[in-house]
Formats: structure tokens, C-alpha cells, sequence
């Protein structure tokens, strides 16, 4: 699975939304309706999933899936 | 000028014997018992491996997914109830209720299995391991903030946390709400979620509970000689309280009126009741003195009866110095030998069986009482259910911290 279906899947697990709702350009406040608790939900699962740790500093400003999966992506030295 | 008068206009209930009124009420009156060998959780290695959980519950029958992800149990227990509780009163709450429409719900203890499996993530993964939903999930007031949330009530809310009175207590602080004309409509009960590894472990530790695990069904005897411990339960229960013409005007169905609240104190020990049932007497008397209501009147008390002797004797003493000779003529049950002992929940749970007994004029037996304790003298109905009119009843509970908590039911007349 690439990064992205896996930020999806979670964000799916999280928000109870259906799959097609959710794109790389979906943004987590307007689009998902994704507080910052939630946010901070689906980091802390992508770093259980991956076995990484996300700096809270590397996070903060980020406002859409597509620059979460590019971190993560970086961070695992893959393409997203 | 007289206090306003309060009436129940709902009922709601997430039980071991059934998660609706019909069920709870048929499994009361036959006497079933709803303690089984703990399933929840592997609890080999604890002395006590029974309890009564709360079966067949799907908190997406009442609640959306989302939602029920961030509560832990007995939050999602109590919005289940008070779901149940607003539908059973017809109560519609739209935009000119909902400033007039408050929750008070109470806890024993709270998110315990949230509290647990996020100090075990704290121990494998350090402090980034604690989930941001961690406090919110744990705090007690949760279950009042929740529902009010849900409903959209906006009414004054809150939680009272008096251990095993919980229930009592704040369906006792509603009731004043509505008395003193803050709220026109207050949901409020008790919840509770602790069969849980600590939960559990920790009554171990204390020897409260009862060890029978051969014999679930048979483990909660109060008033029996062979009791060896109260066995816990869990769920929730919800009532409506409802100002009186509030209720009349909307075609309401009245259950009953709540006619007194009385709390006290034994200052005496952190976990032992005052054997000499003082403490517990003096709120049973401030709640008569609260209703206007004479000791010989009274027709039904549904006691804390947990199947320990300390309380057990206790409650029969504080019965005794209260309604003296009448005593004799009361009728006393406890209903925890079919629901385990709910905890925070139980005086919620036990006012919405003390208001179907008086709705049915008819008294679930005491089960498992087949050897009379001496000291334990009183009608508690054993082995079958009694047809008798009932037309004021009493619940009290008593909690750790020497709480002591009443109230007091009549039926309704204009």
C-alpha cells in the first residue's frame, strides 16, 4: 500500500468518512472537519504503523493530506 | 412559597439483565440473575472471576461510530441510556428546551479501561505513546458533558460523585434543579464501567467481593447468612425528571412524582458504614422531612442490599430506627443479586425498579436469600415476587466516604 492509502485508511478509521472524499488535496479543517486532536490522532497512528516518530515541530502548518504523505514519504525515503 | 414538583416522565436503562424497560422489568420479577464468569477480559488470576457485565450492547445502536470511538465505556453506556430515557418520555428537545433542558449523571470512577490501556501505551512507548482523547475519555463529568452534547441541552449539567450513591445523589441535585426553578427538564442517573483488570483487582485487594465464581447466579445473597461479598455489575440508568405542569402540558406519561432527597454523612470511615445505621437513618429522615411524608406511610424501600454483612446490617438498623414499628410492615428488596452491584449506576438503576414496582403494584423478589441472617430481620420478599399496592417507595444508597443518599417516590395525583 502506498503512503497515501494509508493516511486515507486512517483517516477513514478517525472521521468515518467514505474513501472518495478523501484526496491528496483534501484539506483537514474544511475538508475532513479533522480538529487538531484528530490531527494529532492520525499521527500518532501513522508512527505506530511505520515505527517512526514524527517531531511535533515537522507538523505543525500542515494543512492538507498531500503534506503529511510527502513528509512521510521523505522520512521512509520513498516516492508518495 | 412551595418548591415546584418534580415528576418522572422517562425511564432508560443499559443493564446486566436487559438494555430496555421490558427486559429489565420481566428478568427483575423472575428473579434472574445477570452474573456470569467475566468474559471481558482474562481475570484467571483474580480471586473473584465473576460479575455482571452488560450484555448484547452495540454502541452504534445509539450513537454514531465517531462518536463512540472517543468514549470509553461508560460514557457510551450513559448516552445509551439517556437515548433510551428521552425516546420512553416522548420528549422532543428543540431550539426553546434546550436552554431549559440540564444533565446531571454520576460516576463512581470513571474511564478506568481508558485509564488503563493508556498507562500501559505510557509504559511501552513513553510519553508520546498518551492518545490526545486520553483525558477528555477518563474524566467523570464525561457521561453529563456527552449527553448534553448529544441532546444539545444546554440546561445546567454536571456529575456527582459520592462512589456507590453516585446515582442517588445526582438524580437527588436534578431534582432540586428543577425544584428551584433552573431547569424545567433534567436528565440524570448514574454509569459506570470498571469490570475492568483494576476494578476488579482493587475490590480483590479489599475482600469486598464475593469468591463464589462455581455459582455465579447464587454469588449476591443479601441478607442470607451464606453471603461472602457484593459481586459488581455495570451499565447505566437515566430518568426524566420533569417539572410537574411541564410535563402535563406536553401530554406527558407520568411515572411517578420524586417527592424527597435527603443525603448525610457517617463521618466515621473511609469504607465501612456506621453499623449502628445513624448516618444512614439521618438521611432517610431529612428526605421524609423533605417530602412531608410520615415513616408509616411508606410502602417499599429498594435497598442498597450489596451482599456484604457490614452493609447489610447497617441499612436493616437504619430502617429500624426510622420507621420503628412500621418496619415491620415496609417491604425491602434489593435488586442487586439480578444487576451485580452497578456502582455508580446501582441508585439510578434501583430508582427505575422502585418506579415500576410503583407503576405495577408489584414487588420483584430478594433472590438468593434462602437462609435468614438473624440480624438481618425485615420483609425482603424472598423467592417470589408480592402484589401488593405501593403507593410511595424509597431508594437509598450508601457509598464509600460514608455518603448516604435517599429518595423518595409517591405515585401521581394532581
Amino acid at each position: 500500500m502506498s503512503v497515501f492509502e494509508d493516511v486515507r485508511k486512517i483517516i477513514i478509521e478517525i472521521k468515518d468518512l467514505p474513501e472518495e472524499s478523501i484526496t491528496l488535496e483534501s484539506r483537514f479543517e474544511e475538508d475532513l472537519e479533522a480538529d487538531s486532536l484528530d490531527v494529532v490522532e492520525m499521527l500518532m497512528s501513522l508512527e505506530e504503523l511505520y515505527d517512526i516518530q514524527i517531531p511535533e515541530e515537522a507538523t505543525e502548518g500542515m494543512k492538507t493530506v498531500r503534506e503529511v504523505v510527502e513528509y512521510i514519504s521523505a522520512l521512509l525515503g520513498q516516492d508518495a | 412559597m412551595l418548591p415546584r414538583r418534580v415528576v418522572i416522565s422517562g425511564l432508560g436503562m443499559i443493564t446486566p439483565i436487559g438494555n430496555n424497560k421490558q427486559d429489565f422489568w420481566d428478568h427483575l420479577l423472575h428473579g434472574h440473575s445477570g452474573v456470569t464468569t467475566i468474559d471481558r477480559f482474562d481475570a484467571s488470576a483474580f480471586v473473584t472471576r465473576i460479575a455482571a457485565q452488560v450484555k448484547d450492547f452495540d454502541p452504534q445502536d445509539y450513537i454514531s461510530r465517531t462518536e463512540a470511538r472517543r468514549m470509553d465505556l461508560f460514557v457510551q453506556y450513559a448516552c445509551a441510556a439517556a437515548r433510551i430515557a428521552v425516546e420512553d418520555a416522548r420528549l422532543s428537545i428543540d431550539q426553546t428546551e434546550r436552554s431549559k433542558t440540564g444533565v446531571w449523571v454520576g460516576s463512581g470512577i470513571g474511564g478506568l479501561e481508558t485509564f488503563e490501556k493508556q498507562h500501559a501505551s505510557l509504559l511501552k512507548k513513553g510519553a508520546a505513546g498518551i492518545n490526545p482523547f486520553f483525558v477528555p475519555m477518563y474524566i467523570a463529568n464525561m457521561a453529563a458533558g456527552q449527553i448534553s452534547i448529544m441532546l444539545g441541552a444546554q440546561g445546567p449539567s454536571g456529575c456527582t460523585i459520592t462512589a456507590c450513591a453516585s446515582g442517588t445523589n445526582s438524580i437527588g441535585e436534578a431534582f432540586h434543579l428543577i425544584q428551584n426553578g433552573k431547569a424545567e427538564v433534567m436528565v440524570a442517573g448514574g454509569t459506570e464501567a470498571s469490570i475492568t483488570p483494576m476494578g476488579i483487582g482493587g475490590f480483590c485487594a479489599m475482600k469486598a467481593m464475593s469468591t463464589r465464581n462455581m455459582e455465579p447466579q447464587k454469588a449476591c445473597r443479601p441478607f442470607d447468612l451464606d453471603r461472602d461479598g457484593f459481586v459488581m455489575g455495570e451499565g447505566a440508568g437515566m430518568v426524566i425528571l420533569e417539572e410537574m405542569s411541564h410535563a402535563l402540558k406536553r401530554g406527558a406519561t407520568i411515572y411517578a412524582e420524586l417527592v424527597g432527597y435527603g443525603a448525610s454523612s457517617d463521618a466515621h470511615h473511609m469504607v465501612q458504614p456506621d453499623s449502628t445505621g445513624h448516618g444512614a437513618a439521618m438521611a432517610f429522615k431529612m428526605a421524609l422531612d423533605d417530602a412531608g411524608i410520615d415513616p408509616w406511610e411508606v410502602d417499599y424501600i429498594n435497598a442498597h442490599g450489596t451482599g456484604t454483612t457490614l452493609n447489610d446490617i447497617t441499612e436493616t438498623n437504619a430502617i429500624k430506627e426510622v420507621f420503628a414499628t412500621h418496619s415491620n410492615h415496609l417491604l425491602v428488596t434489593s435488586t442487586k443479586p439480578s444487576t451485580g452491584h452497578m456502582l455508580g449506576a446501582a441508585g439510578a438503576v434501583e430508582l427505575i425498579a422502585a418506579t415500576l414496582v410503583l407503576d405495577k403494584d408489584i414487588v420483584p423478589p430478594t433472590i438468593n436469600l434462602d437462609t435468614p441472617d438473624p440480624a438481618c430481620d425485615l420483609d425482603y420478599v424472598p423467592g417470589q415476587a408480592r402484589k401488593k399496592s405501593i403507593n410511595i417507595a424509597i431508594s437509598d444508597s450508601l457509598g464509600f466516604g460514608g455518603h448516604n443518599a435517599v429518595l423518595i417516590i409517591r405515585k401521581f395525583a394532581e
